[in-house]
């Protein structure tokens, strides 16, 4: 409870930080209430195309007639999912393969980084488009291509954080007594390493959500779900007479990654204050 | 060339080699777990899909040996650049990319200047009204621009510069038709760069204005800049001068390491104002669901991504002596 409040007591310092977790709260509360407060199918035509926003319907219709605020409301959960459990993925694989090769060193360490940096190598967005296109666009495929570009930078975190702990003395205490080296990876070094990686996959929620917006831009995100993206690729072909229909997922799409943003920036100072100088 | 200048040069040449391949087996495994293959494809599209032809169309392309003979098959083929047709435009795919490739770099090279060149100014800039208005404004600027996802910050330039204002032009390379030529020529290109270079190149505006702020404010706080301001020199020569140079190297590495996150959003970028590069490429081979095109264009841009980080490492090696011998 103490952690809790000395944790709450760091991260209130950051005001940026405190509206963007509000900020984030709303969109979360949206995202999941949203489309049971306001039941409108996303595909469905409910009435002309390109009536203007505060007409008949709250943010107006698209080309196709379809209710705009549903795709907001709908899309934002899509969003929300993909870049959470994106990020929740890439940072499990990153942990796993960061932890073995800092905490075993050698050969193994030799071996994994040099495929993390191989896949460093290639241009992530690149990637995800051709992992998409080879496995059909779908919420499942979407999310792994994102998180198999996205585990690289979280492997490297972790293999410092492990190789920082693996020789201090409570790591050789954890060894002399006989503990075995699952037990002393997960349970003891994990806990003192988790804190910047917390942070750095918080972030990568974001740059996720960046990546999925593009790919359905692309026409690459599930034909069964509407997403921010995708609304903008359809709006795309006529900037010229509604600009607005692109402006108002692109507007959500901003906001939401800046909140995500804020939140990281305000969990880096307060899971790690001694790096908190500048 | 020194002898230890010259080794560190061909080491670094040599690691090149198996990063190369790496990518290339890579390349062949995501072909391998693609549903169908380039037979299947290709009967579809001929209309007369029936098994026999099929059969022969694998035959040829040597689709029934055992994997590891086709492996040695594409990565003799790659050792000559030969990486297949393009299914739908029966073009070699590496013409097409030959063909694109100038445009990207082109619109890369411009965005990373730009960014780096207006990022550092800004950063020192705001470094030096720390904690003032102008610094905080900078501050959330930065991080509204580091939100805005490239796309669509393009299509809301086209909307104000192109349609509202109607200044520059909404997308292409030159004026088709104007046959333009010599300087005039260049003009016109720049003049279609505008809009593209920037929307790709605001996102690592932001971040090097955060960076080059924080690495000046890191220098400032050195021994050397007090003495600096006990000469008495202006804090302009000191920021400008005697900080910049000092705080300027982590801003060139990241330059260096974002290569390849710089060629994905030129992909995005490339679609909205249809800049005919390698981006606008990968968008074509997906409407056509042209596989072997799409891998391609991944495998290349992987080497291009490998060959500018071998570059930027070379220079680094020449100008800092202390990498060389490492």
């Amino acid at each position: 409870m103490r952690r809790l409040t000395t944790f709450w007591l760091r991260y209130r310092r950051n005001r940026g930080a405190v509206a963007g977790a509000l900020a984030l709260a709303v969109i979360l509360a949206l995202a999941l209430l949203g489309p049971i407060l306001y039941p409108t199918d996303p595909f469905d035509m409910v009435g002309r195309p390109f009536s203007l926003p505060f007409d008949r319907f709250p943010l107006g219709t698209d080309v196709a007639g379809r209710d705009i605020l549903a795709g907001i409301l709908n899309g934002g959960r899509v969003s929300l999912l993909i870049g959470v459990l994106a990020s929740l993925s890439a940072t499990i694989i990153g942990v796993a393969l960061g932890a073995v090769a800092g905490y075993y060193g050698g050969r193994i360490d030799d071996l994994l980084m040099r495929t993390t940096e191989f896949f460093l190598c290639i241009p992530s967005f690149v990637l995800a488009v051709v992992l998409v296109a080879i496995f059909q666009p779908s919420v499942v495929t979407v999310t792994v291509a994102i998180a198999v570009v996205s585990w690289p930078s979280v492997a490297r975190l972790a293999r410092g954080e492990f190789i920082a702990h693996r020789d201090r003395e409570y790591v050789q205490g954890c060894r002399a007594i006989g503990m075995p080296d699952w037990e002393i990876i997960l349970l003891q070094i994990m806990p003192n390493a988790l804190p910047p990686i917390i942070v750095v996959s918080s972030l990568m929620v974001a740059t996720a959500i960046l990546t999925e917006s593009g790919l359905s831009f692309l026409g690459l995100g599930d034909p069964n779900l509407v997403s921010w993206g995708y609304m903008i690729g359809v709006a795309r072909t006529v900037l010229r007479t509604a600009w607005w229909m692109a402006a108002i997922p692109g507007v959500m799409i901003l906001l939401t990654v800046l909140a995500i943003n804020l939140v990281g920036e305000g969990l880096n100072d307060a899971l790690n204050p001694r790096l908190r100088k500048r | 060339m020194k002898k230890a200048t010259f080794q560190f040069v061909l080491r670094r040449l040599l690691q090149v080699v198996p990063v190369v391949l790496a990518i290339a087996a890579f390349n062949f495994l995501l072909l391998r777990l693609a549903p169908g293959d380039a037979a299947d494809i290709l009967a579809g599209q001929m209309g007369h899909a029936t098994v026999e032809f099929t059969e022969q169309l694998r035959r040829e392309f040597g689709l029934d040996r055992p994997l590891y003979q086709q492996f040695l098959i594409y990565m003799g083929k790659l050792l000559t650049l030969d990486l297949g047709m393009s299914h739908l435009q029966q073009t070699p795919v590496i013409d097409l990319i030959v063909d694109r490739l100038p445009a990207t770099l082109i619109l890369m090279v411009s965005a990373i200047l730009l960014a780096v060149i207006v990022g550092i100014c800004i950063g020192i800039a705001a470094a030096r009204r720390q904690g003032r208005l102008a610094d905080n404004l900078i501050s959330v600027a930065a991080l509204l621009v580091y939100a805005t996802p490239a796309f669509w910050l393009g299509l809301m330039l086209i909307v104000l510069f192109s349609i509202k204002l109607d200044i520059l032009p909404s997308g292409g390379m030159m004026q088709i038709g104007a046959g333009h030529e010599g300087l005039a020529h260049v003009l016109d290109v720049t003049w279609h760069l505008i809009l593209p270079a920037t929307t790709l190149g605001l996102f690592y505006v932001a971040i090097y204005t955060r960076l080059m702020r924080a690495s000046m404010l890191e220098v400032y706080g050195l021994d050397f800049i007090v003495t600096a301001r006990a000469k008495g020199l202006s804090e302009g020569v000191i920021a400008w001068t005697h900080a910049m140079r000092n705080a300027l190297l982590p801003v060139v590495t990241l330059a260096g390491v974002q290569i390849g996150h710089l060629l994905g959003g030129s992909v995005l970028v490339e679609t909205v104002f249809g800049w005919p590069g390698l981006g606008r490429l990968v968008f074509d081979a997906l409407l056509q669901r042209d596989l072997n095109l799409l891998l391609g264009i991944l495998f290349i841009s992987s080497v291009v991504v490998v060959i500018a980080n071998l570059v930027v490492d070379l220079v680094y090696g020449l100008l800092d002596p202390r990498i060389v011998h490492r």
